[in-house]
């Protein structure tokens, strides 16, 4: 059969098909289930595709595939335990959701941490965004074809968690940090490691920088694709880089700073069209702010008197081990934290981080008890993903699988 | 403007524009907090978007609430609003029964209330009127019960082998 009579006897089809709809919408439209597991889509959503030929007419969403209550379990944990579940939100950068639940937490109990913890926490922060930056990014680089940026990459990512397990002993859920500050100082082979990756860092990010940013074929692909407009944007509350690319200057760091972000000095990047290559670029720039942030933050460091990490409060942040052997005061309060014997305040406070992916926030009530009587998370992924279906219709599939990697769309967060 | 002024001005223009509409109004922490009746939620989110002093265009999240022992008001909705070009965060709650968990929807003034109220429908089981596809959004459709009210337990009662009695709420 030629190409001739083949067309022919396709459109005598087609005709055939549409006969009997007599909606005027004569074409036949295909369902694709991208998801749940499918290679594209790292980690567990579903949606259900109206495709027509390539072109994406309608989607829906399907979330929870992971959902394992985290609001619920924490009503029923204390404080100090409930760290764990944040670990596993936006997995990519556990150590921040850490920290912002210290934070809330310490805004509850009205605890005020010493600068020097607060400088480290902020590097602590800052390196995690540097790496939930670079799987985000490299992981654009993979979904547009170039899978080498990818494995350059995880050499620094790598040394980010080597950092991680010096200072807290795990790796990617991490559980860093107390109430009322940090678990231990930083050891000096963290303080080597992270000099090493400081020095590691501005070249390598420099060559990624140059594989994608000018790459005729990365900029091809990713410009125009999956845009939003600031207004829309705003409707569906977006945040985090995602609200930036879009051309909206709000950074929680910025807007209201904690953990004395109100002392360092960095530009919160923008873009105009809220496109892919935005939302790229965007991240690359926060990248570059990080590193300058921790190397003010280590020049801070340097004035605040050594060895201090923590704030002096027994009633919540856990004494030495060999303390709690040998003196009576120690075991009596390690008792109390454990067994949740503390008096906690009543109150209610919500307490946001610049998360990885936006505006992580906590919604506490405490009503006394040694549990929160309600917990809410606000997951900057759960409030931006509803609106990946707008910006995917109309779309090639090709290029909606990049639109969600440009997302920054995680599992764990999402699904909470 | 400092807390305390926004919470009175916020105070007077919703007195002026909706009476005996605003319930309460106080300082919980560092937010102001306003308890307005249920039915006129989505006018004052849409009167506080438009109100040119204040522009609370960005809402930053919402949750669901339950106290069993406040009868006839059991269930109850937050919202948290964030004016991103003045830096104004205020908190607004609506309380009801939890026989008549009903609360018009915000979805028309916001778009991205759409999954947070399908959230809290699913979790709560707060109805929210106008939303335009109320169906449980992380749980399985069929589950048959509204997980986060306090009466259901975390675990299966019926275990023998956890005892709770010294860790725990």
């Amino acid at each position: 059969m030629d190409r001739k009579t083949k067309i022919e006897k396709i459109n005598k089809a087609e005709a055939c098909l549409s006969v009997g709809e007599g909606h005027g919408d004569t074409k036949e439209y295909t369902t694709l289930n991208l998801g749940p597991t499918h290679p594209a889509t790292h980690g567990i959503f579903q949606n259900v595709l109206k495709m027509d030929g390539e072109i994406i007419v309608e989607a829906e969403s399907t979330v929870g595939y992971i959902h394992r209550a985290f609001e619920k379990i924490a009503e029923h944990r204390n404080y100090y335990q409930i760290t764990t579940l944040t670990d596993r939100l936006n997995y990519c950068s556990s150590p921040i959701n850490n920290m912002g639940w210290h934070m809330a937490v310490e805004k509850l109990f009205n605890i005020e941490v010493p600068k020097r913890a607060q400088y480290l926490r902020v590097i602590i922060m800052e390196l995690s965004r540097i790496a939930d930056h670079l799987i985000c990014n490299s992981v654009i680089g993979v979904d547009t074809g170039a899978l080498t940026v990818y494995f350059y990459i995880f050499s620094l990512r790598e040394r980010i968690y080597e950092i991680f397990e010096e200072i807290c002993g795990a790796r990617l859920t991490t559980n860093i940090g107390r109430i009322g500050g940090m678990e231990r100082d930083f050891s000096p082979k963290a303080w080597a490691t992270l000099d090493v990756f400081m020095k590691e860092l501005p070249p390598a990010l420099k060559e990624f920088e140059n594989l994608l940013v000018r790459n005729r074929i990365f900029m091809d692909r990713t410009i125009g694709c999956g845009p939003i407009s600031a207004e829309k944007a705003l409707q569906y509350s977006f945040s985090g880089p995602n609200l930036r690319a879009a051309g909206v200057d709000y950074d929680v760091r910025a807007m209201n700073p904690y953990s004395s972000y109100e002392e360092f000095d960095f530009i919160i990047p923008v873009g105009t069209n809220g496109d892919t290559y935005d939302r790229f670029m965007v991240r690359e720039e926060e990248m570059w702010q990080s590193l300058s942030i921790i190397q003010q933050a280590i020049v801070k460091l340097k004035k605040e008197p050594a060895g201090i990490f923590h704030a002096d409060v027994p009633d919540f942040f856990l004494p030495p081990k060999e303390e709690v052997y040998n003196n009576m005061e120690a075991l009596i309060y390690h008792f109390k934290i454990v067994m949740g014997e503390t008096n906690i305040p009543k109150g209610e406070i919500y307490h946001a981080v610049e998360g990885g992916n936006g505006e992580l926030g906590y919604y506490i009530i405490s009503d006394g008890g040694r549990t929160p009587y309600r917990m809410h998370i606000r997951r900057p992924c759960f409030i931006y993903y509803q609106a990946y279906t707008e910006m995917i219709k109309g779309a090639f599939l090709s290029d909606a699988i990049l639109t969600m990697s440009s997302m920054n769309v995680i599992a764990g967060e999402l699904d909470a | 403007m400092d807390k305390e002024t926004l919470l009175t001005t916020v105070q007077e223009k919703l007195k002026a524009q909706f009476g005996d509409g605003l319930i309460s109004s106080e300082m919980i922490a560092d937010y102001p907090v306003f308890t307005l009746r249920r039915d006129i939620i989505c006018d004052v989110v849409k009167f506080l978007y438009d109100n040119e002093d204040l522009s609370f265009q960005y809402l930053t999240t919402m949750a669901g609430l339950h106290y069993p022992e406040n009868k006839g008001q059991e269930l109850g909705v937050m919202y948290q609003l964030h004016s991103l070009t003045k830096n104004f965060r205020i908190r607004l709650k609506v309380f009801f029964s939890i026989n008549d968990p009903n609360v018009p929807s915000i979805t028309p003034v916001f778009k991205g209330a759409n999954w947070m109220e399908r959230q809290e429908f699913d979790f709560f089981g707060i109805i929210f009127k106008g939303h335009p596809n109320l169906k449980r959004i992380l749980n399985m459709d069929d589950l048959g019960y509204y997980p986060m009210r306090k009466e259901y337990p975390l675990e299966d009662g019926t275990r023998e082998d956890k005892d709770d009695t010294m860790f725990g709420r």
